[in-house]
């Protein structure tokens, strides 16, 4: 092992967002609590940093470092970006939510900082050792934000669920992974899909534990029927948390089954896409049906994560760079549909008061018309209507379903989006022509204003020019599966 | 000893851990250590695999999962005492005040 194979300089980005926070986790005893806008002025340079890093570094060549342990190619570059953009829109948003409830404090920084590290390795890692290190990481910083507000009986709940079942999800990744060990002899992604395609690898053993490897995935992204944790965690979590928990982990996820089954079992592909094919539309099913009976707009947001989450595993089942990029799509468009969605939550509560229930929408038009359109635009845009974004995600997800052969399933799939769109459509009812049941106003500052109004102006824009950023996935995953 | 051995306890140690989480309605101390029996499981799986390739990652594999079990239980009983701040009780059957 020499300097020369760490290749640090692939990590850059890694390295300075780990030294930062680390410095931030130590300026921040130092800080009173009245000067606590230092500590969100460090996070967001901290974020700008590793943003300049990635955009400096990209390449359509994958680097690798840390021996062939990590690797920074195009895709998981794409998704980094991605993912400063989620994390710092979640600071921003949060910031009034966070100082009305005294989480204002450094924890809120350096953890959802040290979750974007996790994540961000999640995203870059081609050994089993790393992937697991990196999802703790994200989980451990998770459990830890979920359980902030101490002293909030839901938040705790919440917490304790979570915990439960992310660590029962780990235990049984772990046990999946040990038998891939177990069958292959290495712990080395590329090295599994060539003890894979040659045929020494135990078969038995792989399918073995690649059932379990699948039941992790499932958990950690809340497919059904593993999505027990989902509603109640959504529900019970600061709604910055929520934010968090929503949108960035997905694209995290997303890299997560790309190197765990593309890039690791390719030759297992009959296997695990009958297994996706479960979990999938079960997802878009159980999510978008139960949705519907939903009061709690929180708890509502998270059945629509499961059914977006299964709608995510159709592109990756239909096994083609075409499907893998649509997934990739899918997985971004959904983090900046979310993060809106969530931001609109986040700004209209104020002190001693949660914007969580559907009825608090009731007549929103008439008390903020900007604030009415812009969930409008998070509404239609989930609901996959034409314009906004959010239906060529759906589009070109179904387009690789087709030309995979799975016909039923696109037909499954549109089905379930067209019963989806009712309780979508609900809350555009809700807000435009019910009257208001509280009318005391929503006193939101400019710059937020400004902020939301780029974030859903954004669906908007890719919606009537989505060729740029489709175009941009699909050289991403062939360059990094390294089929261009 | 073959490594058949290792693999059935670790296997049936495994199966308790999993019937832990989810045949347990009292307390959730259990459910901490059916998660810490669940992560012993697969190092066992780690190490017995390690011994018969006579290949070291498998090992090392086994000290990351202790350090990240050790920093897991950390939070997990915090998170305890904090719940049983809030609510008075560790009873599994008392979380019960999210649904829909």
């Amino acid at each position: 092992m020499t300097l020369a194979s760490l290749n640090l300089v692939a990590a850059l980005p890694e390295i300075w967002l780990l030294c930062a926070t680390s410095a931030i986790l130590l300026i921040d005893l130092f800080i009173k609590d009245e000067r606590r806008d230092i500590t969100y002025a460090l996070s967001m340079v901290t974020l700008l940093g590793a943003a300049f890093l990635t955009v400096n570094g990209f390449a359509w060549t994958p680097r690798v470092a840390f021996s062939g342990m990590f690797v920074a190619d195009a895709m998981s570059d794409v998704l980094k970006l991605g993912m400063y953009g989620a994390v710092g829109l979640m600071l921003a948003y949060s910031r009034s939510y966070a100082a009305d409830r005294g989480m204002y404090r450094g924890e809120l920084f350096t953890l959802s900082l040290f979750a974007l590290l996790g994540m961000m390795v999640m995203a870059s890692s081609t050994n089993l050792l790393t992937l697991y290190v990196g999802l703790e990481l994200l989980s451990l910083s998770l459990y830890a934000l979920v359980a902030l507000p101490r002293d909030s009986q839901p938040a705790t709940e919440a917490a304790m669920k979570y915990f439960v079942l992310g660590a029962l999800a780990s235990g049984m990744l772990l046990y999946g992974m040990s038998m891939v060990y177990g069958a292959t002899g290495s712990l080395d992604i590329h090295t599994i899909a060539a003890k894979v395609a040659d045929g020494s690898a135990n078969h038995t053993l792989m399918v073995f534990g690649l059932v379990f490897i699948v039941t992790g995935i499932g958990f950690k992204l809340g497919n059904v029927p593993f999505h027990m944790w989902v509603p109640d965690v959504y529900q019970g979590s600061p709604t910055a948390v929520t934010l968090l928990i929503g949108s960035a982990p997905k694209l995290a996820a997303f890299a997560f089954v790309m190197r765990l089954l593309v890039q690791g079992m390719p030759g297992l592909m009959a296997d695990w896409q009958g297994m996706l094919i479960v979990l999938a539309v079960l997802s878009i099913g159980v999510g978008n049906l139960v949705a519907i009976a939903q009061t709690n707009l929180k708890r509502m947001l998270a059945y629509s994560t499961i059914s977006h989450m299964g709608f995510l595993l159709l592109g990756v089942l239909a096994g083609t760079v075409q499907g893998y990029s649509a997934a990739m799509f899918y997985a971004i468009v959904y983090a900046i549909t979310a993060v809106a969605g969530f931001g609109v939550v986040l700004l209209m509560s104020r002190q001693g008061f949660e914007a969580e229930r559907l009825a608090d929408l009731k007549g929103l038009a008439k008390r903020s018309p900007w604030f009415a359109w812009m969930m409008l635009f998070v509404m239609f845009s989930m609901a996959g209507i034409p314009v906004f974004v959010g239906f060529f995600a759906k589009l070109a997800v179904i387009q690789a379903i087709v030309e995979a052969q799975l016909v039923w399933l696109a037909v499954v799939a549109v089905l379930f989006s067209l019963i989806g769109a009712f309780y979508y459509l609900r809350v555009v009812k809700l807000m435009f022509m019910d009257e208001p049941s509280d009318e005391s106003p929503i006193a939101v500052k400019l710059d937020m204003r400004i902020l939301l109004s780029v974030n859903c102006l954004a669906m908007l824009v890719l919606g009537l020019m989505p060729n740029r950023l489709l175009v941009l996935c699909y050289q991403s995953v062939g360059h990094s599966l390294g089929v261009m | 000893m073959t490594l058949t051995h290792y693999l059935v306890l670790a296997a049936i140690l495994f199966a308790i851990s999993v019937f832990g989480i989810f045949m347990n309605r009292k307390n959730v101390i259990v459910l901490l250590m059916a998660i810490e029996l669940m992560l012993l499981a697969v190092n066992m799986n780690f190490v017995a695999f390690s011994k018969y390739l006579g290949d070291t990652a498998g090992q090392i594999f086994v000290f990351f999962i202790l350090t990240v079990a050790a920093a897991e239980s950390a939070i997990g009983l915090a998170i305890l005492v904090v719940l049983f701040r809030n609510k008075r009780s560790i009873n599994v059957e008392d979380l019960d005040s999210l649904k829909g």
